[in-house]
């Protein structure tokens, strides 16, 4: 554990003339990092003593140190679920792990503000441009902190909150304690309560009743330390007849050594409000990227998870909706590509709790050389309830005769006044379709990300233009990448 | 003006041979068409020349003016000028048909050059009236779920957007009913008469075809090469003899 006063610099440099095209991300263009000072450093390890690092730093209250600790506990007390999961989370090693890094707790509001060698990280990302050209608020975090976070004028006269989390609770501290971990409580599996423990960053956003936010608020996390663990909590709260599109995207340089990323995401809909989440990540291969994200849907409330992962070497995600009010909606849009050495092991949970309510999971996967992309999935609609419905489809792509696909689906669907639909395809690019392509005159590369784009065509179109433009760019690029 | 020479052929699947010892010049204007019974490795012929991996070319050559493409991967090949017209198309789900054949017109420009996308739907749509192809038809996917009629139509309009220079047409007549026939035959005659007009290889079982897409050659295929050649007149020829005959007489000059 690191003094206050002391800072320490990153040895690696980099290489400042590689190309840069400044739009959205993709992961060459994630694979840089400049060199930073960090202010406060928890040092290497998880402890008690970390944990009340972190809190004394965020000048936080007694109750919320409580948490942190019991959380802890919780934390060491859960097994790793490899009794279902890959054995690959037994190579994560904790105690190697960086908790806490930043240059301090306030984010800046103007990109001027922003010290050099980290507005230099996001200009290269391409981050304030993209905030003039379509988002009503962009939150960009750095390892453990937000370093910028603003939002325009035009949205914060509706009354709409976007902070971080940490702003979030010192702000706010009656709309945030209100709904803080209770869509996910700590216990909810060993990775929640691991954030619980140590989260830090991540966005707290209140849309007041009856508002609409026209444009997208944007969030975007970047790891740029080496053995570095990433745990933001991000808070979202639509109040009454409110509509809000909250995107997010995320990147790190390649490092040798593994990274973790394990947030905690929560959404509360409230009566008639509509939330849309996207996610386009596009981590390095070397990223456990463990996250726990849910929803709840009160009453003719929608919910929809646009979920998008590309890049990590582990990532574990299932994203969920409770539908607790009656004619609640809840969807998951998603799409997994698995390269070589990637394990994509991803899926929804729709959990029925209100008459009526609906819910549509549509996934698709795509695997690449010996890339592993598996799907999980939940459905619950007990026996009390009449008129739900949920359709599920997931579809899986093999790009070569090694890659591999698996589904996981759980269905329990009772009673006879409940509906479900599950469909399930495996299909194959093959030679002769990829030989056709080429006889047109499309390298093997170019054909192979157009059968890719083509098999998520129909999802990739309900996607903002800004982000399906950027998707089928990174299918291209990785694509480029699968060919020898 | 372009050619393509194939000089003494031979190719093999496995341990198979199935061409050995094919010999045509092709040159672009002229179309030759290639007929002769199941097996005699008529489409074996026109995959392993467009580059399929499934083909091994064991001996002989092929030369696009002058240069040999057998090292060229099958890409290359088309950009080179090389097309085949598939007896099969693939189906490319959710690939709309406008944006495949704008990624294929894409690759062959130059780098930092740029698509003329009203230049090139104004074109696509002329092709395609010509063809009466309906212009919904842009937005669905690549074959998918066409008829054996439209699967064809669609070949024979990327060969019009593509205009190469060399074409190998594999059984386009196959699972055509008089009208669809009619309708592909219009739009590779209207090929022929352009100024870019392509040579044509035409391979094709029957006799029919040729009456709509006449031939300035006509070569006989068995046992993997050309047996008998001749004008348009051999068509009809064959047509009334049947195929035993060309058999007998390679059997009598070979005994």
């Amino acid at each position: 554990m690191k003094p206050l006063t002391e800072t320490e610099g990153m040895t690696t440099t980099a290489d400042e003339t590689a190309a840069n095209p400044v739009v959205g991300i993709d992961q060459t263009k994630g694979d840089f990092q400049y060199k930073v000072d960090y202010a406060f450093d928890a040092g290497t390890g998880l402890t008690e003593d970390t944990v009340r690092y972190i809190s004394s730093v965020k000048k936080e209250e007694p109750w919320l140190l409580d948490f942190r600790l019991k959380a802890l506990k919780t934390f060491r007390e859960k097994p790793m679920p490899t009794h279902w999961a890959t054995k690959d989370l037994e190579n994560i090693d904790f105690d190697k792990i960086r908790y806490y890094l930043s240059q301090g707790q306030k984010p800046k509001r103007t990109w001027d503000e922003v010290p050099d060698d980290i507005k230099k990280t996001f200009e290269r990302l391409g981050i304030p441009e993209q905030e003039r050209k379509f988002l009503a608020g962009v939150e960009a975090q750095f390892d453990s902190e937000a370093a910028y976070s603003n939002i325009k004028d035009i949205v914060a006269k509706q009354g709409v909150i976007f902070v971080n989390s940490t702003e979030g609770l010192r702000e706010h501290p009656e709309i945030f304690r209100k709904f803080f971990s209770k869509v996910i409580p700590t216990g909810d599996n060993k990775f929640s309560a691991l954030n619980s423990a140590v989260f830090s960053g991540g966005s707290f956003i209140y849309v007041p009743k009856g508002v609409k936010v026209a444009q997208p608020l944007q969030a975007y996390f970047r790891i740029n330390a080496e053995n570095f663990g990433q745990f933001e909590r991000t808070l979202l709260i639509a109040d009454e007849g409110a509509e809000i599109v909250y995107m997010e995207g995320c990147t790190a340089p390649k490092f040798s050594t593994s990274t973790l990323h394990s947030a905690v995401v929560e959404l509360v809909a409230l009566k008639g409000a509509k939330i849309q989440y996207i996610t386009v990540q596009n981590w390095a291969n070397n990223v456990f990227n463990l996250v726990t994200k849910r929803g709840v849907a009160h009453e003719d409330a929608e919910i929809k998870w646009i979920d998008c992962n590309i890049g990590s070497r582990l990532t574990m995600k299932y994203p969920g909706v409770v539908l607790k009010g009656e004619r609640a909606r809840g969807e998951v849009l998603s799409i997994a590509l698995a390269n070589d050495g990637q394990h994509q092991d991803t899926g929804a949970k729709m959990i029925h709790a209100a008459n009526n309510t609906t819910s549509n999971i549509i996934a698709k996967s795509i695997s690449v050389g010996q890339g592993r992309s598996t799907y999980r999935g939940v459905v619950h609609i007990p026996k009390h309830l009449k008129g739900c419905k949920n359709n599920t489809e997931c579809d899986a792509l093999l790009i070569n005769t090694n890659s591999r696909t698996d589904t996981y689906p759980a269905i329990s669907v009772r009673g006879d006044k409940n509906a479900t639909q599950h469909e399930a395809s495996v299909s194959k690019v093959s030679e002769d379709m990829i030989f056709y392509m080429q006889s047109r005159g499309l390298t093997e590369a170019q054909a192979m990300s157009l059968a890719v784009n083509g098999f998520i065509n129909d999802l990739a179109r309900e996607f903002p233009m800004e982000y399906s433009v950027e998707l089928k760019r990174l299918i291209d690029l990785e694509m480029e990448g699968s060919v020898g | 003006m372009s050619q393509l020479v194939i000089h003494d052929l031979h190719i093999s699947i496995g341990d198979k041979t199935i061409v050995k010892g094919f010999t045509l010049t092709i040159k672009q204007g002229e179309v030759h068409a290639i007929m002769g019974p199941n097996g005699t490795g008529k489409s074996t012929l026109a995959k392993a020349i467009a580059g399929h991996p499934d083909y091994t070319i064991t001996s002989g050559e092929v030369l696009l003016d002058g240069g040999s493409v057998l090292a060229m991967e099958p890409d290359e090949r088309a950009r080179a000028g090389l097309f085949l017209a598939f007896q099969y198309p693939s189906e490319i789900p959710g690939v709309s048909i406008a944006n495949f054949l704008r990624a294929a017109v894409q690759a062959r420009m130059t780098e930092g050059e740029e698509l003329d996308a009203t230049g090139y739907y104004k074109r696509l749509y002329a092709k395609m009236d010509m063809l009466k192809i309906d212009r919904k038809f842009t937005s669905r996917s690549v074959n998918e779920g066409f008829s054996g009629g439209e699967k064809k139509r669609c070949e024979i309009l990327q060969m019009a957007m593509l205009e190469p220079k060399i074409a190998l047409m594999d059984e386009t007549d196959s699972g055509l009913d008089i009208d669809a026939l009619r309708i592909v035959a219009d739009g590779v005659n209207a090929q022929r008469k352009s100024a870019a007009a392509p040579g044509i290889m035409l391979i094709t079982h029957y006799q029919r075809l040729l009456d709509y897409i006449v031939p300035d050659f006509v070569h006989v295929m068995h046992d993997g090469r050309i047996v008998k050649s001749g004008d348009k007149s051999l068509a009809l020829e064959l047509e009334a003899k049947g195929y035993d005959w060309v058999k007998q007489e390679f059997a009598a000059a070979n005994a």
